[in-house]
């Protein structure tokens, strides 16, 4: 019905032809579950591929700075104040700041807390409230009625300002701002679950297994978490995006990261003031947090629409 | 319906509470000590510090504290800031600014984003559609900050030199409305980005609906068959996000602000940042979640309306 799917089904159609192909297409129908069909869709579908390749991008360099620079921005001749503010050339890609420090060592060792908080963040979230969205669905009762009215007092609190509460007065790393991201993010994960896990309870295959004799904590792990945490990954995918944005706004507050740390949050407010005078010094880590944050919600976006049975 | 509203009142009031000591809770048992904040570098005068203490029950066990500024909160008292200034005040003056801008953000995301959606939900999968996708998922990615500082520029600099001086670049009270203008349109962006893309969706699986293909059966024009069937329908989920949506621009509104010098909550939180105040920041997220609480509770409301099917008894 889409332009996606009408390309898609020849190029995987090819792709299912070669040599391998056989073998491989035969050992996916006998799974035919809704990943695999949802793999074979993402394969072919380029709003996936560019993500993923500049989601790859980010952690190779955020895990190797040293690749993609030879100079470190935390050495002590790093900058020279001769070069304050200079504009782009040859040699300096992304020229230099108000310090007279190169932008471009700066924007990609900054890669590096960005994707720590995002990383740290979303795993925290997606353990904790996807625990806790398992036990309260699958359980219910009163275990379901606390747990639910806990996450409906922490959905009320806006998550900037909530985060900017909490990390006044606090030291700023990575690490603290990830906790109180955390902290303030995992109901939502918890109600995704929770309502998922609801959704499947009642399911024949529930059923079956229970009458086959399995166990609660069997049912749980082996048949309803598989079925249910679609939808948590593609959320958890898509908010890592915005938890990188939201330690980028903490940062750029004030709050955040602090210095002699380096972050795109950092360097973009460090630059305001002087936006109108060399636009340079704001745009250039405000281009790399954009692609960061746009490549996860990429991928986020074409995981939903592959595993939407209604999009078929 | 009057019983209803009755229950979700009541409702209310424990998530409330929760939230209240929650705020309390990270800001006092966690942060750090108000009174060496008062005194900046220099270490604080032992003297005037215990007596600080003494009035503003500092050193009483933190349930203590919370009860007291719990029945304080109950009778209109949000309590005062360590150097004399009453925090309802503060609140009060900054509050109008942040509520105008956050009602001119609010419209804009809700007529354009809702315009834009519908327009890409009829046109799917043309070229229309594509950019409506396109463009929503670059806003969404582009945080405000960098918005609102490349908007400033073009729109309040450069535009401005060209001759059009529609978008001061910074706020002031006399331009009246038109100052609210472009910092309401950046604090929008990424919700209308999200409207937007709900409408789409919204919309497209609605004309799906047996309801709809009878309306068309019927012979109804095709834009009575889209605003009066299909949309009002598809408005249920777009009328919940923008609910929820309204709190998260008050409370958003702090970077906008911090861009165009608007002295609303925004630079309010971030002066008691600075300060270490405390029961300021304690105040101002007690009201958002108030603000929270109460749009939510009129989308409820709003369900009735949009869809028959839904009744409150």
């Amino acid at each position: 019905m889409t332009d996606t799917q009408t390309a898609g089904a020849p190029s995987t159609g090819t792709a299912a032809s070669g040599p391998a192909g056989g073998k491989k297409d035969e050992k996916q129908e006998r799974i035919a579950s809704l990943w695999s069909d949802a793999w074979r869709d993402l394969r072919s579908n380029p709003i996936f591929l560019i993500g993923a390749f500049l989601v790859f991008c980010m952690l190779v360099l955020s895990a190797v700075p040293g690749w993609f620079t030879s100079g470190t921005p935390f050495a002590a001749n790093a900058c020279t104040l001769q070069n304050s503010l200079k504009p782009p050339t040859g040699e300096n890609w992304f020229g230099f700041d108000v310090q007279g420090c190169d932008i471009y060592t700066r924007t990609i060792w900054a890669a590096r807390n960005s994707v720590i908080v995002g990383v740290v963040t979303t795993t925290l979230v997606l353990t904790v409230g996807g625990a806790l969205g398992l036990l309260a669905g699958w359980l219910g009762g009163i275990m379901d009625s606390i747990l639910s009215r806990i996450t409906e007092i922490f959905f009320a609190i806006p998550l900037l300002l909530g985060g900017m509460l909490i990390m006044s007065g606090r030291e700023g790393n990575a690490w603290t701002v990830s906790a109180v991201l955390a902290t303030l993010g995992w109901p939502q994960i918890f109600r995704i679950m929770r309502s998922s896990v609801l959704q499947h309870k009642n399911n024949d295959y529930v059923v079956a297994a229970r009458a086959l004799g399995a166990s609660t904590v069997r049912i749980t792990l082996r048949h309803i978490l598989p079925n249910a945490i679609a939808p948590v990954i593609v959320v958890g995918a898509i908010s890592l995006g915005v938890y990188i944005g939201a330690e980028a706004a903490l940062s750029y507050l004030g709050i955040g990261v602090q210095p002699p740390e380096i972050s795109w949050g950092l360097m973009i407010s460090d630059a305001k003031d002087r936006f109108l005078q060399a636009p340079h010094v704001l745009l250039f880590p405000a281009a790399a947090l954009s692609i960061t944050v746009l490549a996860f919600i990429m991928v986020g976006d074409a995981v939903r629409d592959a595993l939407d049975p209604k999009l078929r | 319906m009057g019983r209803y509203l009755i229950r979700r009142l009541i409702q209310a009031i424990p998530v409330l509470l929760g939230a209240t000591f929650l705020i309390y809770f990270l800001t006092f048992a966690l942060g750090g000590d108000p009174v060496q904040a008062l005194a900046g570098e220099k270490k604080a005068d032992p003297l005037v510090a215990a007596m600080l203490r003494e009035k503003y029950h500092l050193d009483d066990p933190f349930l203590v504290q919370y009860w007291n500024y719990l029945t304080g909160v109950l009778q209109g008292n949000l309590g005062e800031t360590l150097n004399g200034r009453q925090v309802l005040d503060l609140i009060t003056e900054a509050f109008p600014y942040t509520v105008n801008l956050a009602i001119v953000a609010f419209a804009i995301e809700a007529l354009v984003g809702v315009t834009a959606g519908i327009m890409a939900a009829l046109r799917r999968g043309k070229f229309l559609d594509q950019l409506v996708l396109l463009s929503t998922l670059l806003v969404i990615s582009i945080p405000v900050f960098v918005t609102g500082f490349v908007l400033q520029l073009l729109l309040g600099v450069e535009l401005k030199e060209l001759g059009f001086d529609f978008f001061p670049v910074s706020f002031n009270e006399s331009d009246g409305f038109k100052a609210y203008l472009l910092p309401g349109f950046i604090l929008a962006s990424t919700s209308l980005a999200y409207v937007t893309r709900l409408t789409r969706t919204s919309l497209m699986e609605t004309m799906r609906a047996d309801y709809v293909r009878t309306a068309v059966a019927k012979g109804l024009p095709r834009r009575r068959v889209v605003v009066n069937h299909a949309l009002r329908n598809a408005l249920i989920p777009i009328v919940t996000f923008l609910g929820a949506d309204l709190g998260s621009l008050m409370g958003g509104a702090v970077i906008t602000e911090n861009i165009f010098n608007i002295n609303g909550i925004g630079g309010l939180i971030a002066q008691a940042i600075r300060l270490d105040q405390g029961t300021v920041l304690v105040g101002v997220v007690t009201l958002l979640v108030l603000v929270y609480l109460l749009a939510n509770l009129i989308v409820d409301l709003l369900y009735a309306v949009l869809d028959p099917r839904i009744r409150y008894a």
